[in-house]
C-alpha cells in the first residue's frame, strides 16, 4: 500500500477490551484529520475487533503490519466528519 | 366460572396462576419488539388488572399476571385498542424470538426483523402435536441462540474476495476466527473448507473487498427444557427467502405429519430416523 508518515503512536498492548478501543479512539481524538495514527495492539481479541471498531468510526485504515513480538501495529489515517 | 374453558385460555396466552381465577396474560411479541404505544398500554393494564407490573419471559415475551377472570374480556379489547394482542401457550408454534439483526447491529447479516414477522405471520398458533419455536439470530455470535430453538435461523455471509478492491492491509487476515483467511504475495486466499460463513472478513475490510451473499444456516431439533439438545444444522447455507421457507414448510410439516401428541421435534427425529429427516430437508432445500 501507499507510503505514509507516521505522526503518533499509541501502545494499546497494557489495556483490555474494551478499553483498548476507547484508549485508541482518544489518540484519535488528538490528531487532525488525515494524520496518521500508529497503534499497537496484542494479537487475539484486540487485533480482532479493534481495526473493525476504528473502521466503523469512519476512519481509513491503511495497514496491518505484525511486528517481531508479536504484536501488531495498525496504520489508521483520521477521518473527521 | 365452573365451566371455564381453561384449554381455550391458554391457547389464548393465559396462564393459570397458582391464586385461583387469576392468570397471567402473555402478550404476543414477534422479534423481540415493542412499540411504545404498546408499552404504554401494557402498563395502564397492568395498573388497572393486575398488580402494577409485568413479567419478562425467557422468550421475549410479556406477561401481565394477576389478570382476574371475570376481567378477560375487558382486557383482551383494551390492549387491541394498544395493538397488543395474546400470545399462545401449548402446541402450537409460539413466540419468534430474534436479535436486533442488520438493522441495528453492526455484526448482523441478515434483517432479523423483517424475518421473524415473515415467520410469525406464516406459522405462529399453527396446532401441531406439541409446542414448536422458531429463534432468529443475525450472525455466528449467536445471541439469540438459534440452537435453543426447534428451528433456528442464522445469519451468514458468502464471501469472495475481490482483488481490485482490496488494498492489501491484512485486517481480514486477523479478523477471521477459523484461520481460513491468508495473505500471501499480494493476494488473499480463503479456504472455504474452513470459513464457517460468519462474515467478519467483510466487516472488518477498510476497502469493501468483498462480494458477499446473505444467507441463512437452518438449525432442527433444539430442547432446552426438561431435556437439553442442541440444534443440528445438516444443511448447507441457504440462499434466499424462497429456499428457506421451502425448508422451514418441510420441517414443520414433518413434525406435523410424524411427531406424537406432546413429543418434542427432536425426539421425533430422532424415532423417525436423522437420516430420514435429513433427506425430507434435502429435498426441500434442492427442489
Amino acid at each position: 500500500m501507499s507510503d505514509y508518515t507516521v505522526d503518533d503512536t499509541v501502545d494499546i498492548t497494557d489495556v483490555v477490551c474494551p478499553v483498548t478501543f476507547v484508549k485508541a479512539k482518544a489518540a484519535l481524538e488528538e490528531l487532525d484529520d488525515g494524520q496518521i495514527l500508529a497503534v499497537v495492539m496484542n494479537d487475539g481479541e484486540p487485533v480482532q475487533n479493534v481495526p473493525r471498531s476504528i473502521k466503523e468510526e469512519g476512519h481509513q485504515i491503511l495497514k496491518l503490519n505484525e511486528n517481531d513480538n508479536g504484536t501488531y501495529t495498525l496504520i489508521v489515517r483520521k477521518t473527521g466528519e | 366460572m365452573s365451566n371455564v374453558d381453561y384449554t381455550t385460555l391458554k391457547k389464548g396466552g393465559f396462564m393459570r396462576q397458582k391464586q385461583k381465577d387469576n392468570f397471567s396474560l402473555r402478550l404476543q411479541v414477534v422479534g423481540g419488539t415493542l412499540t411504545a404505544e404498546n408499552l404504554a398500554k401494557i402498563a395502564e393494564v397492568a395498573e388497572k388488572y393486575g398488580e402494577g407490573y409485568v413479567h419478562l419471559t425467557s422468550r421475549q415475551g410479556v406477561e401481565i399476571p394477576f389478570i382476574k377472570l371475570k376481567d378477560i374480556d375487558e382486557v383482551k379489547a383494551e390492549l387491541a385498542e394498544g395493538g397488543c394482542r395474546p400470545g399462545v401457550c401449548g402446541p402450537r408454534v409460539r413466540t419468534v424470538t430474534a436479535c436486533q439483526g442488520n438493522r441495528i447491529c453492526p455484526s448482523g447479516n441478515i434483517d432479523t426483523s423483517e424475518l421473524a414477522q415473515e415467520l410469525d405471520q406464516r406459522y405462529f398458533g399453527r396446532e401441531l402435536p406439541h409446542k414448536f419455536k422458531f429463534g432468529v439470530t443475525g450472525c455466528s455470535n449467536n445471541c439469540l441462540k438459534a440452537e435453543e430453538n426447534d428451528v433456528g435461523i442464522k445469519g451468514a455471509l458468502k464471501v469472495e474476495w475481490k482483488e481490485d478492491a482490496c488494498i492489501g492491509c491484512g485486517v481480514c487476515v486477523k479478523a477471521c476466527r477459523k484461520e481460513a483467511v491468508t495473505f500471501t504475495d499480494g493476494r488473499i486466499h480463503v479456504d472455504y473448507d474452513r470459513c464457517n460463513d460468519c462474515g467478519r472478513c467483510v466487516k472488518s475490510c477498510p476497502a469493501d473487498a468483498w462480494e458477499t451473499q446473505p444467507a441463512y444456516i437452518v438449525s432442527f431439533g433444539g430442547t432446552f427444557g426438561n431435556n437439553i439438545s442442541a440444534g443440528f444444522a445438516p444443511l448447507p447455507p441457504i440462499s434466499g427467502k424462497e429456499q428457506l421457507y421451502r425448508v422451514t414448510d418441510a420441517a414443520i410439516q414433518f413434525f406435523d405429519d410424524y411427531a406424537d401428541p406432546g413429543e418434542r421435534f427432536r425426539f421425533t427425529i430422532e424415532r423417525v430416523g436423522k437420516e430420514k429427516f435429513i433427506e425430507a430437508m434435502k429435498e426441500a432445500y434442492d427442489e
